[in-house]
């Protein structure tokens, strides 16, 4: 009966698209996969298409006519929830309110017919994972955000479900609680090693949490990538913008320069290109003396954020430039400073049209 | 205190007019109960004489019937209309609350046209089996006219509550397993209970003692408010018919005062 960890199916996504009864259109047809035991996050802005997406994959919303989706390479578009055996974790957790904390948890369980007492040992074994110890017998109206969330998590991993589903489990909780169970959510999903699918709009979720993001953007799927990939090399300025901060200049570039009213700044190669975008994260801006980088501004203001120092440069670019500068360099507004950019910093997006 | 007596004062009025109206009355018509020829045994009576404890009998079960009856029809039809769209379904609803402001003469009028002597069940059955079907003024009538009465009453209640609920709940249930008879049975109709026994404990106490439907079509049957009537207004009984008002009106109360302390403690169990 006990399955290892490191476990679960793998999930192909194929040309599903979403229109609504009523003609909305919340998903262009997308294609994805998704390896066994893989976390994959859905990132991006409300109404994009995140929960839909979810919904299609748990089987509570169908496909337009034309999109699959596959469990292992076997076809499950046409097979009801109830038996594709699915985790899910819903944003209002939706917790039975009839029943205790541990039948629950158990609930699923029950429904597969496992005795009594296998059940209460596999509860057991879930509330102590979990970190719930002590409430078993409660009523879920009797317990904190935080406790109801471990229970809807305790829940949908208790059937041993192929894929883990979740939409923004940790959205209805306050700041610290959130980043306090976003680590312990990280920890748990390591261990439990199934495939999961992760929704959110918060970037700092997705990165700790996703082995890849999908960054969606009204309805269709604007990049997937490691952490990494996504916020180093965002694809296109949507996805630039939505993670993290970032400076978005229009330069043209001669001989692989960029051609600022502060300098030319390198970008590599030696392409030449009449109107181009670029994004440059600000704390990949290193700051120095004037005339020690080809890139030199004036600081317009500086705000001490504790951990690093924010400082906003004109005349560099036409733009004003966002600068995080490590907190020990000691700068003021009005000085001359010297901007010193990796090539490899610069990232050349597609100019929009 | 000032601000106390200001709050007593608000107060007054209700105290007076319970005291007056209600009060009073009541009062006096536990009185009258014991005033019979046989003293407080009048109470008695009506548990021990047969025909009025036929008649108490009666009464609970067809109230009981209906009211089963009512919960089961409502609930089936308040949950499809209240989760499902077609054309026609806001003339359906209109329709199905429509007697609501019928009196219960004029149900009892609609159970004679439907299956009096006259009737149209029986002009049917006279056509295909060569017999005339007649119910009317059976306590098969009566039934039928107090789910007329009921049903519209309970489908609105129903549907209200199942427009509360969580639909993610539902499909919480789904994503473990359950099938639509396990989601039905273990979400649904628990996330139901305390409307089920609000409008229950009504259309129970409003069959026990609905009198215009009885009377237009009670002709064999004695249910207590028909009772209560003969023996005031035809026997002059006023004792009897007192003592019968009161019995009715502690069963329907004890009824009433059970499903609230019942759903008082779903409701807290529910969260
Ligand atoms: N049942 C529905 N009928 C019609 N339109 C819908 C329905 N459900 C969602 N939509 C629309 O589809 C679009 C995508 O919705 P979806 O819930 O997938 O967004 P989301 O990315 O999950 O947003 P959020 O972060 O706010 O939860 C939205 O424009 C939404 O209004
Ligand atoms: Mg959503």
């Amino acid at each position: 009966m006990s399955v290892p960890a490191g476990h679960g199916v793998s999930v192909r996504i194929e040309a599903c698209g979403k229109t609504f009864a009523d003609g909305t259109r919340a998903l262009e047809p997308a294609t994805l996969d998704i390896a066994r035991g893989e976390t994959l996050v859905l990132l991006g802005p409300s109404g994009c298409g995140k929960t839909t997406m979810l919904r299609i994959i748990a089987g509570l919303e169908l496909p337009d006519a034309g999109g699959r989706v596959l469990f292992d390479g076997n076809d499950m578009t046409s097979v009801p929830i109830e038996r594709r055996n699915v985790g899910m974790v819903f944003q209002s957790y939706a917790l039975f309110p009839n029943m205790s904390v541990a039948d629950n948890i158990g609930y699923g369980l029950k429904i597969r017919g496992m005795a009594r007492q296998e059940r209460a040992a596999r509860v057991a074994e879930l509330v102590a994972l979990t970190n719930i110890s002590g409430l078993e017998n409660r009523r879920v109206d009797q317990l904190s955000g935080g406790q109801r969330q471990r229970v809807a998590l305790a829940r949908a991993v208790a059937i041993r479900p192929g894929i883990l589903l979740l939409d923004e489990p940790l959205t209805a909780l306050d700041a610290a609680l959130r980043d306090r169970l976003r680590g312990e959510l990280n920890r748990l999903l390591r261990a439990l090693g199934i495939t999961t699918i992760y929704v959110t709009h918060d970037q700092s979720e997705a990165m700790e949490l996703g082995d890849r993001i999908v960054v969606m953007q009204r309805g269709s799927i604007a990049q997937i990538g490691t952490p990494r990939e996504i916020y180093f090399k965002p694809k296109n300025r949507f996805v630039a913008e939505f993670i993290g901060a970032a400076n978005i200049i229009e330069a043209p570039v001669e001989n692989g320069e960029l051609v600022l009213p502060g300098g030319r700044q390198p970008i590599g190669g030696e392409a030449s290109q009449a109107a181009a975008v670029a994004m440059i994260r600000p704390e990949t801006i290193g700051v120095v003396e004037e005339g020690a980088a080809p890139l030199s501004g004036t600081i317009d203001s500086v705000s001490f954020i504790g951990d690093r120092q924010r400082m906003l440069v004109s005349g560099a670019s036409d733009k004003v430039l966002t600068v995080d500068a490590p907190n020990t360099i000691k700068a003021q507004a009005g000085e001359r400073i010297g901007l010193l950019i990796a090539a490899e910093a610069v990232r050349l997006l597609p100019s929009e049209n | 205190m000032p601000h106390k007596s200001f709050v007593w004062l608000c107060l007054l009025p209700l105290v007076v007019l319970t005291v007056a109206f209600f009060l009073l009355p009541m009062a006096r018509l536990v009185v009258t109960g014991a005033e019979g020829p046989h003293g407080l045994a009048g109470y008695l009576a009506i548990l021990v004489e047969p025909r009025y404890r036929a008649t108490l009998i009666n009464t609970v079960l067809l109230a009981a019937a209906t009211t089963v009856v009512t919960l089961v029809v409502a609930t089936v039809a308040g949950m499809f209309l209240q989760r499902h769209r077609f054309p026609g379904r806001a003339v359906l609803i209109a329709m199905l609350t429509f007697p609501l402001a019928f009196p219960g003469v004029v149900v009892g009028f609609l159970i004679i046209l439907l299956a009096g002597r006259q009737g149209l069940i029986g002009d049917l059955s006279n056509r295909m089996f060569g017999e005339k079907l007649v119910f009317a003024y059976s306590i098969f009538g009566l039934f039928l006219g107090y789910l007329y009465f009921s049903i519209p009453r309970v489908i609105l209640t129903i549907m209200a509550a199942v427009q509360k609920l969580d639909i993610g709940l539902e499909e919480a249930a789904r994503s473990l397993g359950a099938s639509p008879w396990a989601v039905q049975r273990d979400v649904v109709l628990p996330a139901l209970g305390p409307a089920f026994v609000a409008s229950g404990a009504i259309a129970f106490a409003t069959a026990m003692g609905a009198f215009g439907t009885a009377f237009t079509l009670a002709t064999n049957i004695d249910v207590l408010p028909m009772l209560i009537y003969t023996e005031f207004t035809l026997a002059a009984n006023f004792a009897t018919s007192a003592a019968l008002s009161v019995g009715l009106g502690i069963i329907a109360w004890a009824i009433l005062a059970l499903a609230r302390s019942f759903s008082g403690s779903t409701v807290a169990a529910a969260g």
